[in-house]
């Protein structure tokens, strides 16, 4: 039973004003911020230290390469591997260290150094976008949907709607994504020929300017539509058995019996009391979604040939390209642990229990 | 006499409670069937080396009753052999993996301080990272050759999630009356956790146990299919579709089943560890068990 606070009609007994670092450490969005910012930062030390000090480390690695393969002194070699990875090998540990965060944070992430001349950062730049694009519709498609799907499942909760949309969670959330991928490329390609693979692939057809047309914005689609599909695919099930679930717990709330004893329309219980305090909880699974959707891009984009950023990773480790496979590691680290941030924060909205500090568990 | 009578009993009544509920039941026959394939019945069909050029994608006979691969090979035997490491390794890590969760949460748990935000940082912290691209960039680095190694690593990757439920559980589990009242009896904390709690909390370990499974599936298969990972001997599932797919078997309608049959095993696979879960819970809750 929720307690009603009665609206304080009487004055506050006069009480210190917390000045502005304490209402800051206080703050819940303040803290969470940090929270990103130190992870980063941790990430950011650990991978340069794994670069650096690793036995057979990549920055080794290189330098023997290109003496055996083209024949270049010790020192000439270290001079390539200092340019490619933007760290001076020649300076102490710890001021390497230093510069390569001074280096991060004007964006310089070194070059790529199996093709020449090609700053690390721009790969990212031309790459990130599109698997911006594919991750983040899925899984706003796949939260709204499954949400949906969920709600309709407890409310039908032992009829046939339920069993049958139970049995496709189950069957989608434990199939991995990328057997699912190959299956539907497989099955609605070569043998049913419903779809073009050869077409849809890339992230955009040759010849299509970017701009503010519908023509453009329809190629992007279909190119991005099997990716999309395949994320939302198996990523829904899991919304849909974690919101039935939910929803069946908060029907029984009193606040929902008082809602209908004041004689409230049933959509407006279902939205405003049901639906938003059900798929609270469902947020608190948001983060680990998002790392797994972005973390499967590798995955999936390789399989539908969609030019994102994944795919690019898995070029960079094939061809044991250093530079941009660290780049691009930092790039979808920072970019998950931002999109935590953002689901943190919108919970944070929904939930003013999160943002008093009272929803903490200790 | 008693002791065989006693086993007798107690996987007749383990059975009774798997069957207990009709989808786990199913779960655990898909199950058994998979372990039956993978290391029963590699004794009887020894694995298909010989490539046959005459052959090549063969459709579906009485002599190859899956068809035959891009090298004229035998699928049906190429399933058959391809389940033994997919599921040790997958046994192994989530056994592995299961074993740090239940140690760190319940020293998180039962400790508090210092040590439970320790653990809880770090997990917080691990859990912000992206497993799959982490181990596809560690693969370049260390070798995965090894069932053992890859075990441990998988393991390592996937602790934080395990650990805070393991933790979340023991918190909730303390707070019972039967703890309390183990506590005021003066019962020791060694007591407490393995008779009081651990009981109650063996359905919960087991599931996660099916579930860090279920995970290290995916990331072996990943790994492979991405072609960072090679056994000398390696013929799992996993290998038989990377090489369908590098061979452009997807492209042909013929080779259908050179990909597919994989596949499909790997999913069933997966389909039936999930599935087990459901009866789990109940053959590990105390409450439903009666002694000899």
């Amino acid at each position: 039973m929720a307690v009603q606070t009665a609206p304080i009609a009487v004055s506050l007994p006069e009480e210190v004003r917390p000045n502005l670092w304490q209402r800051l450490t206080r703050n819940y969005v303040f803290r969470r911020v940090i929270k990103a910012l130190a992870t980063i930062f941790v990430v950011v030390t650990v991978t340069f230290f794994l670069i650096r000090l690793m036995p057979s480390n990549p920055v080794e690695i290189f330098i023997q390469e290109q003496i055996s393969l083209y024949g270049m002194s010790y020192q000439e070699a270290r001079d390539q591997a200092s340019a490619l990875f933007a760290i001076d090998l020649d300076a102490p540990l710890g001021q390497q260290y230093l510069e390569y965060l001074g280096n991060l944070l004007q964006g310089d992430l070194g070059q790529s150094y199996r093709s020449k001349g090609t700053q690390v950062v721009d790969i990212i730049r031309q790459f990130l976008p599109w698997t911006l694009f594919s991750v983040g519709t899925s899984l706003l498609i796949s939260f709204v949907l499954g949400i949906g799907l969920g709600m309709l499942m407890a409310y039908r909760r032992e009829t046939p709607i339920d069993y049958a949309l139970s049995t496709f969670a189950s069957l989608v959330s434990s199939v991995p994504n990328y057997l699912i991928a190959i299956i539907l490329l497989v099955v609605l390609g070569p043998q049913l020929k419903i779809i073009n693979i050869a077409s849809m692939r890339g992230s955009i057809s040759p010849g299509v300017q970017p701009g503010f047309t519908l023509h453009f914005f329809l190629d992007v689609l279909y190119h991005a539509a099997m990716p999309i599909f395949v994320y939302v695919l198996t990523t829904i099930g899991g919304w849909m058995l974690a919101m039935k679930s939910s929803t069946i717990a908060t029907l029984e709330e009193d606040y929902v019996t008082v809602a209908r004893a004041r004689g409230l329309k049933d959509g407006r219980i279902m939205t405003s009391y049901v639906g938003r305090n059900a798929s609270l909880p469902l947020f608190t699974q948001l983060a680990i979604s998002i790392g797994f959707v972005f973390g499967g891009s590798v995955l999936i984009e390789g399989i539908f040939v969609y030019q994102g950023i994944g795919q690019q990773l898995i070029k960079a480790i094939n061809q044991r390209d250093y530079p941009v496979m660290q780049g691009i590691f930092l790039i979808i680290t920072v970019s998950v642990i931002v999109a935590n941030l953002v689901a943190d924060l919108l919970y944070s909205r929904l939930d003013p229990r999160i943002r008093l500090g009272q929803g903490e568990t200790k | 006499m008693t002791i065989a009578r006693g086993i007798i009993h107690w996987f007749r009544q383990t059975l009774g409670l798997i069957a207990r509920n009709k989808v786990g039941f199913l779960g655990f026959v898909g199950l058994l069937f998979f372990i039956v394939l993978a290391f029963v019945m590699p004794l009887f069909v020894p694995l298909d080396k010989t490539s046959r050029v005459d052959k090549i994608y063969s459709p579906p006979s009485a002599e190859h009753i899956l068809g035959t691969d891009f090298q004229g090979r035998d699928i049906f035997s190429l399933v058959v052999h391809g389940g033994r490491d997919v599921i040790v390794i997958a046994f192994l890590t989530g056994a592995i993996s299961t074993l740090i969760a239940v140690v760190l949460g319940s020293t998180s748990a039962l400790l508090g301080g210092a040590v439970d935000s320790a653990i809880m940082a770090a997990a917080d912290f691990w859990l912000a990272i992206p497993t799959f691209p982490l181990l596809a960039v560690l693969a370049t680095q260390i070798k995965l050759n090894d069932v053992w190694l890859l075990s441990l690593i998988l393991a390592l990757l996937s602790w934080a999630t395990l650990t805070r439920a393991i933790r979340s559980q023991v918190l909730s589990l303390r707070q019972r009356d039967y703890v309390e009242a183990a506590r005021s009896l003066g019962m020791s904390n060694g007591h407490i956790i393995f008779k009081e709690i651990m009981p109650n909390m063996m359905s919960y370990i087991a599931i996660s146990l099916v579930f860090a499974m279920t995970a290290a599936v995916y990331a072996q298969g990943g790994l492979v299919f991405l072609g960072l990972l090679s056994f000398s001997d390696n013929n799992s599932w996993a290998v038989t579709i990377q090489l369908a797919w590098t061979r452009g078997a997807i492209f042909f309608k013929d080779s259908f089943l050179n990909i597919m049959a994989p596949v499909i095993a790997i999913a069933l696979f997966q389909l039936s560890l999930v599935l087990f879960t459901r009866s789990l819970e109940e053959v590990f809750n105390p409450r439903l068990r009666t002694g000899v």
